[in-house]
């Protein structure tokens, strides 16, 4: 008996032993690192951890998107990032007040107005403060989302029940390309203002400055997931993770496998649209408005979703914080050394963290392994 | 070796006899029709000239896309080893061939105050860009045996935004050139070694041996003589003791290893020759762009050759060479269409232009202003826009892609008068 347990322990896999040592070391490195900063200026050590909060929860509500469509209905949505773009520019129609170029000046003032129509936006004329009227667009915007995932789901998804995993990808990739003509042509060369009550404006907690928006994104990020929990225990979460389990053993007891998958389509476009709301938005960017780079967040927010595992909703949760937090004080404590690491380096932080991970656990973090059959 | 049975063309009583290159003589007969027009397609000669597409193709405005598309089909008979073959779906073909790209034109380029180069010959350059794009794909192949399915696909697509990153520092400025302006590149002249008159010369117009050729023509004829070496190689791998490893591996990975096929070194071997066709590709990419942008390598061409693949039949190599025409040509004859079209006066044609395009305020959904705001998309944006529809719908409608269809059809004529 103690044999066994001496000879178990002392044979080390050395392909299993060699990523979780790395991944020890490059912990407590990192952990060390942290208290060094901590010591050293702790409010601009507090600064940076809110700021890597407010990234994580953008990067965990996109993923929260891709895990809910990937969970549903076992497809990598690559066109999230579309969505994204697609959800966060029906707001911008609604809310902007753009000026319009015409005779090479800017000259007329013309109102927001329902996406393809000529319309003005009727939340406008409703008086009270700006912010309701903010809202009150931003829950149209929302809608306007859902339908675009209802009508791709029902148009390109829905015919591909049963086809390879890998098929349906390749189609959402397809579905991202067009979008993109598309969002690029609406945006065209201005950008265009989302009209955020609290703009990039913050606040000071005891010399740290931390932006509302910060603040919004943790609070967006928070509802998304206590929602998603309460959902999953309802009735109609439990045919969607009945759904997930097996699609033929879910339909052969009576669940209506085509309407979990246009609920998880609608839901995932929502996520995105909020995500891309967020994207325009200081941890992301400054302009507080949509341009042609919007859709790229979902591309960052992929490795966050490979991290934290393609089906787990608390590996999106994670997965989203660990890649923003590495990101974030990657931005703040590496910036010494832009010459080599080139300008702009915290974008691709995500990515190598997602691939050290991947070393360790192939699955990712709370990633459920295939079960294999010969 | 039996022999094959007249009248039976599919019957085959030995593996060697079906393992063959070209099993039947229809095949054997076609092929070197084919190979042979390729060959006469750009010059203007009695007979071959009448050929419908070929005039078409054969005109010299027609020889730049000619040249894109045999580069892109190397690139995609390498995926095809890959993705089609072994079955390792990989998202980051176009870095591999950036880094192709990288090393040719740091080995072939000139030195100067902002770029890096050893303005080496040719036949040090092109293989150079292969070794080093398959010592990348070697050295990522650890990380990349482990994942499976689409963990693999996301992972090789991280590798195509580091790529673009580093293409952008400072150093890889040094390599790739400044932004927007690329580099001066040596094209794709021969020479022994650093001589002033290249062996052979590629790049200028004049006569090779008693012909006189323009620099369009030449440059097709080398790439084309390129493209059947590398088709071949690509061809035959699948039927050797490797090939048949990898189909295994694809088909079932952990069957294949049970049954005796080392899993690890097969895949290590698939990503090391797709990468070496990566690289080659990238390389010649370049020698024709003249210069390399990192962001030439990124997302969009990745699904470029995911594309190709799957319009044209995964894990065929015909299949991959009609895909990239497909894939390469669809968008230049749609821009051909509409010039055409713009042109055209009176009659139905007339009609059709009047229904179709616009500049700008009138009806039409193809705008041919040079600007072109507001909703109406120009040619070029309807190219991208078609090219994602067609995957859409090839996926939706035959995902065997066009060599499924021709399968399909052959079958049909095959069992003709009982054609089920």
């Amino acid at each position: 008996m103690v044999g066994t347990v001496g000879g178990r322990l002392s044979t080390i896999d050395l392909r299993r032993g060699a990523p979780v040592g790395f991944l020890i070391g490059a912990l407590a490195a990192s952990l060390i690192f942290g208290m060094v900063q901590l010591a050293n200026d702790p409010v601009l050590f507090f600064q940076t951890l809110m700021k890597s909060l407010g990234l994580g929860s953008v990067y965990a509500l996109i993923a929260l998107g891709f895990v809910l469509i990937f969970k549903a209905t076992q497809t990598v949505n690559f066109a999230q990032g579309a969505l994204a773009a697609t959800g966060a520019l029906f707001l911008a129609f609604l809310v902007q007040k753009r000026s319009v170029f015409s005779e090479g000046q800017s000259v007329v003032e013309r109102d927001g107005h329902i996406p393809f129509t000529n319309i003005s936006n009727p939340l406008d004329s409703l008086g009270g403060p700006q912010w309701v009227h903010w809202s009150l667009s931003v829950i149209v915007a929302l809608a306007f989302a859902a339908v675009v995932g209802l009508v791709v789901e029902r148009l390109a998804i829905r015919p591909m029940i049963g086809e390879p995993l890998f098929s349906v990808a390749v189609i959402t990739l397809g579905l991202e390309i067009m979008f993109r003509v598309f969002n690029n042509d609406a945006v065209e060369i201005e950008l265009r203002p989302i009209g955020v009550p609290w703009e990039i404006s913050g606040f000071k907690v005891g010399g740290a400055l931390i932006n509302w928006s910060f603040v919004a994104a943790m609070v967006a990020a928070a509802v998304a997931f206590i929602s998603v929990y309460f959902f999953y225990r309802s009735r109609l979460g439990i045919a969607m993770r009945a759904v997930a389990f097996d699609q033929e053993a879910a339909m052969a007891q009576g669940i209506n496998v085509g309407r979990v998958f246009a609920i998880a389509w609608a839901a995932g476009a929502v996520l995105a649209a909020v995500g891309g709301i967020f994207a325009t938005q200081p941890p992301v960017e400054q302009t507080i408005s949509v341009d042609q780079g919007t859709a790229n967040i979902a591309f960052r927010a992929l490795p966050a979703v490979i991290l934290g595992g393609l089906d787990s909703v608390t590996g999106a949760l994670l997965g989203g914080l660990i890649v923003g937090v590495a990101e974030i004080y990657a931005g703040q404590y590496a910036a010494g050394h832009t010459s080599w690491l080139g300008a702009g380096y915290p974008l691709i932080v995500p990515y190598v963290v997602m691939i050290i991970g991947l070393l360790v656990r192939p699955y990712g973090l709370f990633g459920t392994p295939e079960i294999e059959r010969v | 070796m039996t022999r094959a049975v007249l009248g039976r063309p599919r019957l085959y009583t030995a593996y060697r006899q079906e393992a063959q290159l070209l099993p039947t003589w229809t095949q054997k007969v076609v092929c070197t029709l084919f190979v042979a027009v390729l060959f006469l397609l750009p010059f203007d000669l009695p007979v071959i000239s009448h050929i419908p597409l070929v005039r078409f193709l054969g005109d010299s405005d027609w020889m730049r896309p000619m040249a894109l598309l045999m580069v892109l089909a190397i690139a995609a008979l390498g995926l095809n080893l890959l993705a089609g073959v072994a079955g390792q779906v990989s998202l980051g073909h176009a870095f591999f061939m950036g880094v192709g790209a990288c090393t040719a034109v740091y080995l072939g380029g000139t030195s100067g105050e902002a770029t890096w180069g050893h303005g080496l010959p040719i036949w040090i350059w092109l293989p150079g860009a292969g070794v080093a794009a398959a010592l990348v794909g070697v050295a990522v192949s650890p990380v990349a045996v482990r994942l499976r399915g689409l963990y693999l696909a996301i992972v090789t697509l991280g590798l195509v935004f580091l790529g673009i990153h580093f293409g952008n520092t400072s150093w890889g400025r040094k390599i790739a050139g400044p932004p927007a302006l690329g580099r001066e590149f040596p094209g794709l002249d021969v020479r022994l070694w650093k001589e002033e008159t290249p062996l052979i010369n590629v790049e200028d117009d004049g006569p090779w041996l008693w012909f006189d050729v323009t620099d369009l023509q030449k440059r097709y004829l080398f790439l084309l003589v390129l493209t059947i070496a590398f088709t071949l190689v690509a061809k035959n791998l699948t039927r050797t003791r490797t090939g048949r490893a990898l189909q295994a591996i694809r088909d079932r990975d952990i069957a294949a290893e049970v049954m005796g096929v080392p899993e690890f070194r097969y895949k290590v071997i698939a990503f090391a020759v797709s990468s070496f066709f990566a690289g080659v590709a990238g390389a010649l990419f370049s020698a024709l762009s003249q210069r390399i942008l990192a962001t030439d390598f990124g997302l969009f061409l990745s699904v470029e050759f995911i594309a190709i693949l799957l319009i044209g039949g995964a894990g065929t190599t015909s299949g991959t060479l009609i895909g990239t025409f497909f894939v390469v040509m669809v968008p230049q004859f749609v821009e051909e269409f509409t010039k055409w079209l713009d042109r055209a006066e009176g009659g139905l044609t007339e009609l059709l232009a009047r229904v179709l395009l616009t500049e700008g305020d009138d009806f039409g959904i193809i705008n041919t202003a040079i600007q072109t705001p507001g909703w109406t998309l120009s040619v070029f944006d309807w190219n991208i826009v078609l090219f994602g529809a067609l995957i859409v719908v090839f996926l939706i409608v035959e995902p065997l892609g066009i060599f499924g269809i021709w399968v399909r059809v052959r079958n049909y004529w095959k069992r003709w008068p009982f054609s089920y």
